[in-house]
C-alpha cells in the first residue's frame, strides 16, 4: 500500500489530503482491524480450532449462513420486483414507497428488531393468527416427510426461533437488491424490448431473453451484498432470534457471548473467521460489480 | 455493507451533469405499446406492495402503534426518566463528535482520490468501504483488544508507573472502553465511509473544469475550495451526513461491546432500548424507539427531497 | 503578448502527448491549433495556460520574452475558455463574471463599485447585458460561451486560450459565433489561441494555422498557405476532400503526366476534386479515362463520382454546375479528365 507517487497536478492540496486521509484510515479502521489478527497470531493452532470449530459455534456458522442465504434469495426475487414496479409503472404513492424501501438503513436494528418482535410473537399483530397456521403447516410437513427432522429445521414457532431470523434478516436485505438494480433498470431503454418485439419475440420471451440477462449481474450484486450484511447483523436479529445455543444462535451473538465469559481469544478467534469471510464476500462483490459494468462502455 | 443506496443516489439523482447533457430522454411521453398484459403488471403492483407493505410499512406502524398502546401519559413517561435523558444525551453526543470527523475525512478523501491521480487509488478506494463489509459486533471487539484491560494499550491507560510516559500521564486514569470514547470510537468506525462514499463518485463524475477555471482565474487553493467545490458538491456532502447521522444514533452492535450497560452513564438510545425491552417495561423501550424511528423517517424525507430537487434541476439542462 | 513555446515535452505514461514542440505565436494574432484528437493540442493549449505541468527537464513557455515556466496558472495573466465552460453552477452569470475579481487580495481587489462596473462592460461587450441574473443552466450554448469569455477577461488577460470553443455548440450557431469572435479579437486586439479539430473553422477565422500531429506540430502559415501549400500527406487529406491516385494510373494525364522517375517508383499523386477537369470523351485525346458512376447535384456545387478505366480506381471531382449542364452527363458515360494541379509527396517536388 503506498499511494505515495506525487502526481504533478496544478489542483493544491493533495499531500495534505491524502496524508490526512491515510492517517484517519490507518488509526481508525486498519490498526484496530490488524489487532484483531494479532490476537490471534499469538494462539497456538490447537486452541484456534478448538475456539472455531467447537460444535456449537460450527451450528452458528451453518444456521448464519443458511438463513442469510435463503433471506438474500428471496430477497433477490422480490426485489426484482419492487425495482420493476418502481422504475417502470407510475401509481399513486410511488414516491412514498420509494423512500420507504430505505427504512431498513434509516431504523435502526434494534428498533427494527423489536418491532418486528411484537408483529411476529405468538400475541403479536400478525403471529397470533400466523404463528398457529405456521406450527401446523410444519405438522403437516413432518407427517408427509417424516424422516427429516423439520421442526428443527424450520423452528417450532416464528418468533423466538428460525423464522424470526429469517424475517428479521429479510427486512434488513431488501434495500441491496433495489437499490442496486434500480438504476440498472432506468439505463435499460424501453428501445430494447421494442426492438425485440419486432424481431418477433413475445413478453415471456422478452423478459428471460433480453431483460433478464441484462440486469443479471446487478441482481447477483444485490444479491451478495444483502447476504453479507445479513451474516454480519446482529441488532435486528438478538431480539426476536431465541438465541438457543447450537439451534437459534447466530455467529455474531457467539463472539458478545465469548466476550461476556473474558474469553477474548475464542471471541477474536471466531471473529477472524468471519472476517475472512466478509472480505472474500467483499472482493467478490467488487469483481462482480467489475463485471456488471463491462457492457456499460457499449 | 451499506453501497448501493448511494450509488443509486450519485448515478440517478445528485450527479447533475455537467452543462452538455450527452443524452437527451430517451422516453417517449405517451404510454407504450410493447409492455407486459394486464395480468403481469396487477400481479407484479400486488407482490411489490405486499412485501413492501408487510416487511417495511408494518414494522414502522408497530413501533409507534406499541409505543402509544397505553396511551400518551405513558408515553411521556418513558421520557421522564433521567437515564432515559442521559441516553439521549450520550446518543446526540456520540453522533456529535461521530459525524464531523467523518464529514473532515471524507472531504479529505474524495478531494485526493477525485481531482488527482496516484498509485494506489483503488486500494485506497477499498480501503473506504471495509468498515462496511465488518460485522457491528467485530467492529466493537478490535476497540475492546486495542484498548481494552487486556489490549495493546490497556495497561497504559489506566493511573500506574509507566517507564515511557511522564508524571502527569502515569496519574490519569483513562477509561475508554467501558466508557464514552470507547463509544465514540465505535460509532466512527462504524459510520466511517458514508460521507466519503458519497462524495467520492460525485466529485469524480463533476470532473476539474470549474476549479482549473478558478485557478486561471486567480483563487487560491481555499478560495477554490470553499467558493467553487463546497457549493457544487453540498447536497452530496448533506446527504452523506444526514446518512451517517442516521447510523451513528441508532448503531447497536459495535456500541453494545464497547459500551458495558452502565445505566444513566454508558447507555446510548438503543442500548437504553434494549434494557427496557428486557425488563418488559415494553411502553417505554417503544417510546425511546419511536424517537429513533422518527429520526429514521425525518432521514428519508430529507433524502427524498434532496432526490427529488436534484432530479427537478436536471429538465433544465436538458432543454438548455 | 507574444508566446515562444520551446521543445516543450508531455507524456502520461505510456502515451507521448507532445514531442518536443516549438510554437511562437505574434503578438495580436488569432491562432488555431488544429488537430485530429488526440494530436496534442489540447494538451498544449494547457501547457500554456499553466494547467498542465510539461515534462520536468523539458523546453520552456515565455510570454513575451519573459519565462513563465514557473508561473502558477493564476498568475500568468491568461484568460482559458475550457470546452465545456466550465461556469460555476451556483453562480449567476454576473457573479460567474465577478469572480476572478473577488478572489483577489484586498490590497490588489477592485472597490464593489468598480467589480459591478466591469461587470456591466463585459456584459455589454459580450451582447448580454439583460441576462446579468440568470444560473448557468438557464442560458443556451451560445450564451454559455460568451460567459465565459467574458469571465475569462474580466482579470484583464494579456493572452486568451479557448480549448475548442465552439465544439458543443450545434452548426448554425457555431457558424455565428466564430465570426463573431473574429470581429471581437479585431476589436480587442488581444494575442488569442484556440484548439479546434474542424479545419473549416480554423482556415476562416484565423491568421495563422497550427497543425498538429502525432505529437507533433505539422506545418504552420496562414490559411491559404497551409490549404494551398500542404508541407506533408497528413496535411493534405487533414486540410479538404483530396483524392490519392497511384501515379501508375496517371501516366497518360495529359501535361501534367507524372515524370518517368515517378512512375518506376509508383508514387502517390495528390489532386483536390476542384483541381481535376472533365472533359467530353475523346478517344486517342490525352487525360485520364473514367466511368461517371454517380452525380450528387444537391448544392452549390456538383460533385461526381467516376471511375477510372481501366484500373476502376474511385475519383472524386467538385465541379461548378453550369460546366456540368454544358457537359450534359449522364451516368454510364465515359469522360477524360485532366488534372489542373496535383501534388507527391514521394520525391520532394510538386508538379
Amino acid at each position: 500500500m503506498a499511494p505515495t507517487i506525487r502526481p504533478r497536478s496544478v489542483l493544491p492540496g493533495f499531500g495534505l489530503s491524502l496524508g490526512f486521509t491515510l492517517a484517519y484510515l490507518g488509526l481508525i479502521v486498519l490498526i484496530p482491524l490488524s489487532a484483531a489478527f494479532l490476537k490471534i497470531a499469538g494462539m497456538s493452532w490447537h486452541d484456534f480450532v478448538a475456539a472455531v470449530a467447537s460444535p456449537r459455534v460450527v451450528a452458528s456458522y451453518r444456521l448464519s449462513f443458511g438463513v442469510s442465504l435463503a433471506a438474500a434469495l428471496v430477497n433477490a426475487f422480490f426485489g426484482f420486483i419492487v425495482a420493476w414496479v418502481l422504475v417502470r409503472y407510475t401509481f399513486p404513492g410511488r414516491r412514498i414507497v420509494d423512500a420507504l424501501v430505505d427504512l431498513p438503513f434509516a431504523l435502526p436494528t434494534a428498533v427494527a428488531g423489536i418491532a418486528l418482535t411484537a408483529i411476529y410473537a405468538k400475541n403479536g399483530w400478525v403471529g397470533q393468527w400466523l404463528d398457529p397456521l405456521w406450527v401446523r403447516g410444519v405438522g403437516r410437513l413432518a407427517a408427509f416427510v417424516p424422516w427429516i427432522d423439520w421442526k428443527s429445521w424450520l423452528g417450532g414457532t416464528i418468533a423466538f426461533d428460525r423464522p424470526g431470523i429469517f424475517i428479521a434478516l429479510t427486512f434488513i436485505g431488501l434495500p441491496f437488491v433495489v437499490r442496486t438494480l434500480q438504476p440498472v433498470l432506468i439505463e435499460l431503454e424501453p428501445e430494447l424490448e421494442e426492438a425485440a418485439a419486432t424481431l418477433g419475440a413475445n413478453r415471456w420471451q422478452t423478459m428471460t431473453r433480453v431483460i433478464l440477462p441484462e440486469v443479471f449481474p446487478a441482481m447477483l450484486t444485490g444479491f451478495a451484498l444483502a447476504f453479507a450484511r445479513a451474516i454480519g447483523e446482529y441488532g435486528s436479529v438478538v431480539f426476536i432470534a431465541g438465541n438457543q445455543p447450537a439451534h437459534s444462535e447466530i455467529t455474531p451473538l457467539i463472539i458478545i457471548t465469548k466476550l461476556e465469559q473474558y474469553d477474548y481469544r475464542g471471541a477474536t478467534a471466531v471473529a477472524v473467521v468471519m472476517l475472512v469471510a466478509s472480505f472474500f464476500l467483499l472482493f467478490a462483490i467488487n469483481l462482480l460489480q467489475k463485471w456488471s459494468r463491462r457492457f456499460s462502455a457499449v | 455493507m451499506e453501497p448501493p443506496l448511494f450509488r443509486r443516489l450519485t448515478v440517478s439523482a445528485v450527479t447533475t451533469a455537467p452543462f452538455p447533457v450527452k443524452r437527451a430522454p430517451t422516453r417517449a411521453a405517451g404510454p407504450r405499446v410493447v409492455r407486459n398484459p394486464v395480468w403481469v403488471r396487477v400481479l407484479f403492483m400486488t407482490l411489490a406492495l405486499g412485501f413492501v407493505g408487510i416487511f417495511l410499512v408494518l414494522p414502522l406502524v408497530a413501533v409507534f402503534g406499541e409505543a402509544l398502546r397505553k396511551g400518551l401519559g405513558a408515553y411521556f413517561k418513558a421520557f421522564a426518566d433521567s437515564d432515559a435523558r442521559s441516553a439521549i444525551r450520550l446518543t446526540l453526543t456520540a453522533a456529535a463528535i461521530a459525524v464531523p470527523s467523518n464529514l473532515a475525512f471524507g472531504i479529505a478523501a474524495s478531494w485526493c482520490i477525485a481531482k488527482f491521480n496516484f498509485r494506489g487509488k483503488s486500494l485506497l478506494t477499498t480501503l473506504i468501504d471495509l468498515p462496511f463489509a465488518v460485522s457491528p459486533v467485530i467492529s466493537g471487539l478490535i476497540y475492546v483488544l486495542v484498548f481494552g484491560a487486556q489490549g495493546w494499550l490497556g495497561p497504559y491507560l489506566g493511573a500506574g508507573d509507566h517507564p515511557c510516559f511522564g508524571e502527569w500521564f502515569n496519574q490519569q486514569d483513562i477509561k475508554i472502553i467501558f466508557a464514552v470514547p470507547g463509544i465514540v470510537l465505535a460509532t466512527i468506525f462504524v459510520t466511517f465511509p458514508f460521507v466519503a462514499r458519497e462524495l467520492i463518485p460525485l466529485m469524480q463524475a463533476q470532473g476539474s473544469d470549474e476549479e482549473y477555471a478558478a485557478l486561471t482565474l486567480g483563487a487560491n487553493g481555499w478560495q477554490t475550495f470553499w467558493h467553487v467545490t463546497l457549493p457544487n458538491i453540498k447536497w452530496g456532502l448533506f446527504y452523506g451526513v444526514i446518512l451517517c447521522n442516521a447510523r451513528a444514533m441508532g448503531e447497536f452492535g459495535a456500541v453494545s461491546v464497547v459500551s458495558g450497560h452502565i445505566r444513566g452513564e454508558t447507555n446510548t438510545m438503543p442500548l437504553h432500548i434494549e434494557i427496557l425491552y428486557n425488563e418488559y417495561n415494553f411502553v417505554a423501550a417503544f417510546a425511546v424507539s419511536s424517537l429513533l424511528a422518527m429520526l429514521g423517517l425525518v432521514t428519508l424525507v430529507l433524502k427524498s427531497f434532496i432526490e427529488w430537487r436534484h432530479q427537478r434541476v436536471r429538465p433544465a439542462n436538458v432543454t438548455a | 503578448m507574444s508566446i515562444a513555446v520551446q521543445n516543450i515535452r508531455k507524456t502520461f505514461g505510456a502515451f507521448t502527448a507532445l514531442d518536443g514542440v516549438d510554437l511562437n505565436v505574434k503578438s495580436g494574432q488569432l491562432v488555431a491549433l488544429l488537430g485530429p484528437s488526440g494530436s496534442g493540442k489540447t494538451t498544449l493549449l494547457r501547457i500554456i495556460a499553466g494547467l498542465e505541468y510539461a515534462d520536468p527537464g523539458s523546453g520552456r513557455i515565455s510570454f513575451h520574452g519573459e519565462d513563465v515556466t514557473d508561473v502558477p496558472a493564476g498568475r500568468r495573466k491568461v484568460g482559458f475558455v475550457f470546452q465545456h465552460y466550465a461556469l460555476f453552477r451556483h453562480m449567476t452569470v454576473c457573479e460567474n463574471i465577478a469572480f476572478g475579481l473577488k478572489v483577489r487580495s484586498r490590497r490588489e481587489r477592485p472597490s464593489k463599485s468598480e467589480i459591478a462596473d466591469r461587470v456591466a462592460k463585459l456584459l455589454k461587450l459580450v451582447q448580454l447585458e439583460q441576462l446579468g441574473g440568470r444560473y448557468p443552466s438557464q442560458l443556451s450554448g451560445g450564451q454559455r460561451q460568451r460567459i465565459a469569455l467574458a469571465r475569462a477577461l474580466a482579470v484583464e488577460p494579456k493572452v486568451l486560450l479557448l480549448d475548442e470553443p465552439f465544439g458543443a455548440l450545434d452548426a448554425k450557431v457555431r457558424k455565428e459565433l466564430r465570426r463573431w469572435l473574429r470581429r471581437f479579437q479585431d476589436e480587442i486586439n488581444i494575442t488569442t489561441v484556440f484548439v479546434t479539430h474542424d479545419q473549416e473553422e480554423a482556415l476562416e477565422i484565423s491568421d495563422e494555422v497550427v497543425i498538429m500531429n502525432n505529437a507533433r506540430v505539422e506545418q504552420v502559415g496562414a490559411p491559404q498557405e497551409v490549404y494551398d501549400r500542404p508541407a506533408s500527406p497528413f496535411v493534405y487529406q487533414f486540410l479538404g476532400n483530396v483524392n490519392v491516385l497511384r501515379a501508375q494510373a496517371l501516366a497518360h494525364a495529359g501535361p501534367h503526366a507524372p515524370t518517368e522517375a515517378m512512375l518506376e517508383i509508383d508514387g502517390q499523386i495528390y489532386v483536390r476534386p476542384h483541381d481535376i477537369e472533365v472533359l467530353p470523351h475523346l478517344p486517342g485525346a490525352s487525360g485520364v479515362v473514367a466511368i461517371l458512376r454517380y452525380i450528387h447535384a444537391a448544392g452549390a456545387t456538383a460533385r461526381l463520382t467516376l471511375e477510372q478505366v481501366p484500373t476502376r480506381e474511385p475519383i472524386e471531382v467538385e465541379t461548378s454546375r453550369v460546366t456540368l449542364v454544358g457537359l450534359d452527363l449522364k451516368v454510364g458515360d465515359l469522360v477524360n479528365l485532366r488534372l489542373r494541379q496535383s501534388r507527391s509527396f514521394d520525391e520532394d517536388y510538386t508538379i
